[in-house]
């Protein structure tokens, strides 16, 4: 009887072979997805909890709710303050950092001397940490002795208080935002005009086109794509801002962003509800409400960039 | 066996994961039982320079069944993880010390920490100052801390510019300019007018606002930790008391602890600032270069605090009588007199005062001025104020409107106003 053994032997191994192909791959990505899990999915949705509950760190008790933290969230003045901060800010930091992004790139895919030098140049504000720009330029937007004070009363002006108004200090650390971020998009954006075809643009030479109308009407509907992914990731970075408002704010009120929290965005509210009153109830519904922002923001724009797509 | 071996791979891969994640979550208890060799395992936790470590050496000596573990962070952290250990009620050490700013959070929790009343703490109440003693006592009448240190208050101020102003430079001189915040507020106004360049007469709100406010005998709660800083006159008389200085002209208006406050001790942005005894390190510290040019002077009101500590014992800890009885150890006048040698924090015990330990004790960077009997003077005869649960929050946002006023954004009723809704939109 020497039929069924082999056979069923094969069988298992035929098995085991499907297996493989089938389960292997899944396998092989599930490290990626259980840590996600664990650390990101587990997080979200212990937060959700929490926000229906009276919490705080310090009290045994936690009383169910229900939507109270969001309804009393949606009447917080201090909450659509931070949020209106936060899109100034976004709007303030992000147009000038890519404008400024297209053009830094757009030169540097011309032949230069030493062009790896600029590219790598480039990158460098985005390697030191946020916590060094933030300090760095907190003392460079002193009032009594920063360094850009001290320049505009050598060219006859006067000293700038940059914490104290909304539109100073905003701009402080947009420009900071600025400083850290254009570099980084720019080296995206010539990595995308390298694949736009020399042709092109030595059609457009012979043509007449001087540089800037190749940068409009070649480059920018060539990499609009690209441009579509800067503006949606740094989109969901704007929306988070926080350690350059709360080390620009260093002091006695560094968690309110200043006196009227005039600079005090969503992620600093976030923080100072939780991590300053201890009320992790209200700050996670807090974040809830950030995490729909953000995702809200984002569809805008995918919708917007869409439509320019299709108009262009 | 390769495609076999493979798979295997891959799955012992993803055990390993778990594994990892598995021994995340299970690590991380501070209170093991029994330490090495039969000893017990006292864990303290501390934050920033408590000058202990020379103690616990001298403290295992004394008691070789005791084994001593220090954990030392930053403030900022050592209250969030207090805090969340507290909640869990588990990882918190045996003994966990607890600065002034942030007690009144953590004895709005009493059942969190052992009722030190029933170790036999009771016996020790004459070794503090009334105040210092009530301040770590929650409001159904526990005590859960024993004092360290604390802060004091006095007035420190630049001689240099005190000269190039016309008055007088001697400490005692000084300290007679200003019985009451009045006639700080009538001497700013002589130092103003004298017009010395690039310095104002104090610092900026915040600091002038908690010296006053400290002096009250009811701040910003009352004992049953309602709030009531609209209906205590003495919170809105620290208010009012600092705007005046404010509209005299007085104040560099400058935020405490930002850049331009750390630059201005160096280079005289301020002609005066009130100084617990902890800022004269941060002075030292902070304007190197300007030694012998400050000095200290009395506080106006003749007394204040402002810092501190206290060490409390968690309920969750498993040696409770020990760990009270090393918190006993450390708080003694004894090894406070050490501390205040070794690590300059200023002692909480009321025979210190009178020890020449600390009277005789003179600062060379400030002109040999004699800090242990102007701090001792201090907190010796303050009235205890009874701290609330969110008593940080609410000076935050009475600061920001004395700052707003100083910002020439609001009149001193609008920023007022906005402090006292704020203040009700957070508690």
């Amino acid at each position: 009887m020497p039929g069924p053994a082999p056979l069923k032997e094969f069988d298992v191994k035929s098995w085991l072979y499907r297996a493989d192909v089938k389960a292997s791959p899944y396998l092989y990505i599930s490290p990626f997805f259980l840590v996600f899990g664990a650390l990101g999915v587990f997080p979200l949705l212990y937060t959700a909890w929490v926000s229906l509950h009276k919490w705080s760190l310090l009290s045994e008790q936690h009383t169910f709710v229900g939507i109270d933290n969001y309804t009393h969230l949606l009447h917080d003045s201090f909450f659509w303050n931070a949020l209106g901060n936060t899109v100034s800010i976004w709007v303030l930091s992000t147009v000038p950092q890519l404008v400024l992004a297209l053009l830094l790139a757009h030169i540097l895919n011309n032949r230069l001397r030493g062009e790896t030098i600029w590219r790598t140049g480039l990158l460098l504000p985005n390697l030191a940490s946020v916590a060094a720009v933030a300090i760095i330029f907190g003392q460079l937007f002193g009032r009594d002795f920063g360094l850009i004070n001290w320049v505009l009363g050598l060219a006859g002006g006067g000293h700038i208080d940059w914490h104290a108004g909304t539109a100073t200090s905003q701009l402080a650390i947009s420009i900071m935002i600025i400083w850290r971020w254009t570099g980084y998009n720019a080296l995206i954006y010539l990595a995308a005009m390298q694949a736009v075809p020399d042709s092109l643009h030595e059609a457009a030479i012979i043509d007449g086109a001087s540089s800037l109308q190749r940068l409009r009407k070649i480059t920018i509907p060539a990499i609009r794509p690209t441009i579509i992914f800067t503006v949606i990731v740094s989109t969901i970075g704007g929306m988070q801002v926080f350690t350059e408002p709360l080390l620009f704010g260093a002091g006695s009120n560094s968690l309110t962003g200043g006196s009227d929290r005039q600079f005090q965005t969503l992620s600093l509210y976030l923080y100072e509800v939780g991590f300053g009153r201890y009320d992790f109830g209200y700050a996670s519904a807090t974040a809830w409400m950030m995490f729909l922002v953000i995702a809200l923001a984002a569809i805008g724009n995918y919708l917007l960039t869409r439509r320019i797509r299709r108009a262009g | 066996m390769r495609r076999g071996h493979r798979l295997g791979a891959a799955a012992l891969a993803v055990t390993a994961m778990l594994a990892a994640l598995a021994a995340c979550g299970s690590g991380g208890s501070g209170n093991g039982g029994g330490g090495s060799q039969g000893k017990t395992k006292i864990v303290i936790g501390t934050f920033g320079e408590f000058g202990y470590e020379p103690l616990y050496a001298e403290y295992e000596k004394l008691h070789p069944d005791i084994d001593i573990v220090a954990r030392v962070t930053k403030a900022e952290d050592h209250h969030k993880n207090l805090a969340a250990h507290l909640a869990t009620n588990q990882g918190s050490a045996d003994i966990e010390a607890i600065e002034e700013g942030w007690i009144g959070q953590f004895k709005a929790q009493p059942d969190k920490f052992v009722n030190l009343l029933d170790l036999g703490a009771g016996d020790l109440k004459s070794q503090w100052p009334e105040w210092k003693w009530q301040t770590s006592v929650s409001k159904d009448g526990k005590q859960i801390g024993l004092g360290t240190d604390v802060g004091g208050m006095a007035m420190c101020y630049r001689t240099d510019l005190f000269k190039k102003a016309g008055l007088p430079t001697d400490r005692d001189q000084v300290s007679a300019l200003w019985n009451d915040w009045d006639s700080y507020i009538a001497t700013g106004k002589k130092f103003a007018a004298a017009k010395v360049p690039g310095a104002a007469f104090f610092d900026g709100p915040t600091v002038m606002y908690r010296a006053i406010l400290g002096q009250a005998d009811v701040g910003l709660y009352d004992t049953s930790d309602n709030v009531v800083v609209e209906s205590n006159p003495s919170v809105r008389g620290a208010f009012d008391k600092t705007i005046e200085a404010i509209n005299a002209g007085l104040s560099a208006k400058i935020i405490a602890w930002s850049p331009d406050w750390n630059a201005g001790f160096q280079k005289g942005s301020f002609a005066t600032i009130a100084c617990p005894a902890w800022m004269l390190a941060q002075i030292q510290d902070l304007a190197k270069d300007s030694a012998g040019k400050w000095d200290v002077a009395k506080i106006p009101g003749g007394t204040g605090n402002w810092g501190g500590s206290f060490l409390t014992i968690p309920k969750q800890s498993k040696h409770q009588k020990e760990a009270f009885a090393l918190a006993k150890w450390l708080t003694s006048p004894e090894q406070q007199a050490k501390v205040f040698r070794g690590a300059g924090l200023f002692p909480s015990t009321l025979t210190l005062y009178k020890d020449p330990v600390i009277t005789d004790f003179k600062s060379p960077f400030f002109n040999n001025a004699p800090v242990g009997k102007i701090f001792s003077d201090s907190v010796a005869t303050m009235k205890p104020q009874y701290l609330g649960p969110k008593a940080g929050d609410i000076n935050t946002a009475i600061i920001n409107g004395l700052t707003r006023v100083e910002q020439g954004k609001q009149s001193p009723d609008q920023a007022w106003q906005q402090a006292v809704s704020e203040i009700k939109q957070i508690v």
